[in-house]
């Protein structure tokens, strides 16, 4: 028996400087020479400052900027050291009432438009740091950023295509618009 | 469905199958008796760590051994991950200066990680030091997965060899597995998985100013930090600007990959494989997703090839497939058709070319409905857990299915190496019920299946069942622990189900919006996780003890086939009706209500 805890004790300890230590760092420094920008989270970089990620969305409430998904993050949207969804359930009724504020937000913010709002505009992410929304979700909000910036809709409508990232190989996953980089184009639009 | 959520549930399927063959054959020879190019290779680095820790490699353990081997390496584990928990703030690597996390969340985690559980009360982004995150849980992932399939092996031998007392070696299948099998494979799904944006470094968090500042409603707290509340009994608020937002780092990559290939499943950040830093691209997810099949799958055909009768694996593994195919579609179905409760509202819940369309409440964009809901069903079928979408947000029948693929008790693929014994537990049970109608002594492998047996099968079948139900029982009646439901009625009940499903069954998921970091929630669940864990593998390596101790019988014209379509239905509806019998009352107050209700 005093064998077989020496045995344990000494494979624990070897086990864990060999998955805990060698592993791990063998990985970060493979990675850090292979995929570094990945590896440091696909950094959007403006004179040599990191003003966001790639992959992470930020909040947007300004008619003039196209919103993201909705974020249940506490205590402030978005937020970046505390992932989560809302965890509503379906038949809450709170989920119902979110739902109607951010459908009636969005009509304060463009009256005229009476379409049905795409529902991944107006439910919550998983994460609460979803970078996308759906192409359906981004045309749903051209008329109206197009107009409160005095663009085209054909300029605005070329910025969606250019953030639309498609099915990966064509196959998997859906389609979707990455809303800080549109965002920020449309901000360089409008700085020329 | 659309035809987009049939193609990308077959696309899956095909690869995955294409895959298990040869990761099977590989394992096969990992765990030879006899040397071979794959032992040899890393002869040397074995037999240094043998020497090391003082192991003598060729002692052949009887089932006690084994499995005392097996609890004392697992207790240990515990006591090394609490303490990391409990000491971080004084170790290196923890550059957001996290502080000691509390006794009975520490001793939740370390038990939750080291019985490849990953149930999580906590958040990692805002809790877990790089150090602990490395050091600590990545490690159990390994070992728990390691140990798991190290049992497998001894419970497979158990019927392979005859008239024996010994079932392996744990130290030489645990040391086997985590060199040739975990850790390559990790290393090559983790630079994968970086290249697609996982993020992979030792930095503090970034902080960046935001392109539109606006502001949020902050809770007001007192001195003491607890809420402040208006007149009515509503949270104050005070509008607060916001400029920044916190980019969080950490070496996420590395223990994602083990995460997924061990069916572990604890997420880096507190959103799991939700999180577009632990899982970014439809690619990445695709990745994520076979790698939780991966090795459960290709354990079956290891077992049929260490039996010597390969379509023993091909009937385990289509018995599998049989009971996760139909169950894939029905989530996607339930998800695509969308949330009832919002069809009056000025929403478009239908799918088109510019949106998939569904329940979209707790689900990522890029995923949709297809890849979110064949990874919800993938990572409850196997005990992984980890989770790309919100399962408390998901409709009252995709939410059925989840909780049943647990209940199951994890032998739908299941954790590595414990979901095939599970499995093997119900095939022994199988045999012994078409026995009955014949009127003989049943057999399995060759091997004739008695009273010790059935006791052993019996117990690893019930116990788990039995643990969910008095469990469950006991939360309802505890006003503790109803008192941490997030949702009203019957959710609120499948809540609670959920919790100690997935608990007890190893899985690890969660309705999150149950609050779990309370004491009566960490105690028990231990209990639950502990108890499940070891009994099983402790009644399955009993069983293995005496099955090799046994000779074979040749098959006569009385034998059932166990290769065979006829054997594979007797397997699908004994597992079927053992999980429908014990747990539709539950399930009856859970969701099937919370559906009858949304659909009224």
């Amino acid at each position: 028996m005093s064998r077989l805890i020496r045995n344990a004790l000494t494979m624990l300890l070897v086990m864990t400087a060999i998955t805990g230590l060698i592993y791990p760092l063998a990985a970060t420094g493979v990675a850090q020479v292979l995929f570094p920008h990945q590896a440091n989270g696909s950094l959007v970089v403006r004179d040599g400052k990191p003003i966001g990620s790639e992959l992470i969305g930020q909040s947007f409430t300004d008619p003039k900027y196209f919103w993201g998904r909705p974020s249940a993050t506490t205590p402030q949207p978005n937020n970046g050291t505390a992932s989560n969804g809302s965890n509503l359930g379906p038949t809450n009724s709170a989920l119902h009432d979110a739902v109607q504020q951010r459908i009636d937000a969005l009509h304060a913010a463009d009256p005229s438009n009476t379409a049905p709002v795409p529902a991944d505009l107006v439910t919550a992410s998983g994460s609460g740091l979803d970078p996308q929304i759906s192409p359906a979700a981004a045309q749903y909000q051209v008329a109206r950023v197009a107009r409160l910036r005095n663009l085209s809709v054909d300029q605005v409508q070329a910025l969606v295509t250019q953030a639309t990232q498609g099915r990966q190989l064509g196959l998997l996953g859906e389609p979707g618009v990455n809303v800080l980089q549109l965002n920020l184009a449309l901000d360089g639009v409008q700085k020329r | 469905m659309t035809a987009n959520d049939f193609i990308q549930i077959g696309i899956y399927l095909v690869v995955l199958l294409a895959l298990i063959k040869p990761m099977g054959s590989y394992m096969t020879h990992v765990f030879a008796d006899q040397p071979n190019r794959i032992t040899r290779f890393g002869g040397g680095v074995e037999r240094f760590i043998y020497r090391l820790c003082g192991i003598k490699a060729d002692e052949d353990m009887g089932w006690k051994s084994y499995g005392i081997a097996m609890l004392l390496f697992n207790v240990c584990g515990v006591f090394l991950v609490y303490a990391f928990q409990r000491l971080q703030q004084w170790l290196p690597l923890n550059p957001q200066h996290f502080p000691a996390l509390s006794p009975d969340l520490s001793i939740n985690t370390a038990i939750s990680f080291a019985t490849n559980t990953n149930w999580q009360a906590y958040s990692g982004e805002s809790t877990m030091s790089y150090l602990t995150q490395m050091g600590a849980l990545a490690v159990q992932n390994f070992l728990s997965a390691a140990t798991g399939i190290a049992v497998l092996i001894a419970v497979v031998r158990g019927f392979a060899r005859k008239t024996t007392k010994g079932i392996g070696n744990f130290w030489v299948d645990l040391t086997r597995t985590t060199l040739y099998v975990l850790m390559p494979f990790s290393f090559v799904l983790a630079m994968l998985l970086v290249s697609q944006g996982v993020i992979q470094n030792l930095k503090p968090y970034v902080d960046v100013p935001v392109v539109q500042t606006s502001t949020y409603a902050n809770p007001v707290t007192d001195a003491a930090g607890n809420p402040v509340k208006d007149a009515q009994g509503n949270p104050e608020t005070k509008p607060t600007p916001l400029t920044t937002q916190t980019l969080p780092m950490g070496p996420a990559a590395s223990q994602i990959a083990i995460k997924m290939l061990g069916t572990n499943g604890g997420g880096f950040f507190g959103a799991n494989s939700a999180h577009p830093y632990e899982n970014p691209t439809p690619f990445s997810n695709f990745l994520e997703m076979l790698a939780i099949f991966l090795i459960p799958g290709g354990l079956c055909i290891t077992f049929g090839e260490m039996v010597g009768d390969r379509r023993q694996g091909w009937a385990i593994l289509a018995t599998m497939l049989v009971i996760f195919i139909p169950l894939t579609i029905g989530v996607t179905a339930a998800e695509q058709a969308g949330n009832p409760i919002l069809h009056s509202l000025s929403i478009d819940q239908h799918a088109s070319a510019l949106q998939s369309g569904g329940n979209m409440e707790g689900k990522e964009t890029r995923f949709g409905i297809a890849a979110s809901s064949l990874f919800t069903a993938i990572t409850t079928a196997a005990s992984c857990g980890a989770v790309n979408n919100m399962h408390d947000s998901l409709t009252p029948l995709g939410g059925l299915v989840p909780m049943w693929l647990m209940q199951l008790g994890e032998v739908i693929f299941g954790g590595v190496g414990s979901g095939l014994y599970g499995m093997l537990a119900f095939a022994v049970v199988a045999v012994f019920i078409a026995g009955l109608m014949v009127g003989r002594t049943p057999e399995y492998l060759g091997k004739k299946i008695e009273a010790y047996e059935m006791k052993m099968a019996s117990l690893a079948v019930l116990i788990p069942c039995a643990l969910v139900v008095i469990c469950t029982a006991i939360a309802v009646m505890t006003p503790i622990a109803t008192a941490t439901v997030g949702n009203p009625g019957a959710h609120g009940f499948s809540e609670i189900l959920y919790t100690v499903t997935s608990a007890t069954n190893n899985n690890g998921s969660a309705f999150g919006g149950l609050s779990a970091n309370i004491p009566f929630w960490n105690v028990m669940l231990s209990v639950c996780m502990f108890l499940a864990r070891y009994t099983l593998a402790i009644a399955m390596l009993a069983m293995a003890g005496s099955l090799a101790a046994k000779k074979h019988v040749p098959a006569s014209a009385g034998t059932l086939p166990t290769h065979t379509p006829l054997f594979v239905t007797l397997l699908t509806c004994v597992v079927i009706v053992i999980g429908a019998l014990t747990f539709l009352p539950a399930l009856a107050l859970g969701p099937i209500a919370e559906y009858l209700m949304s659909a009224h």
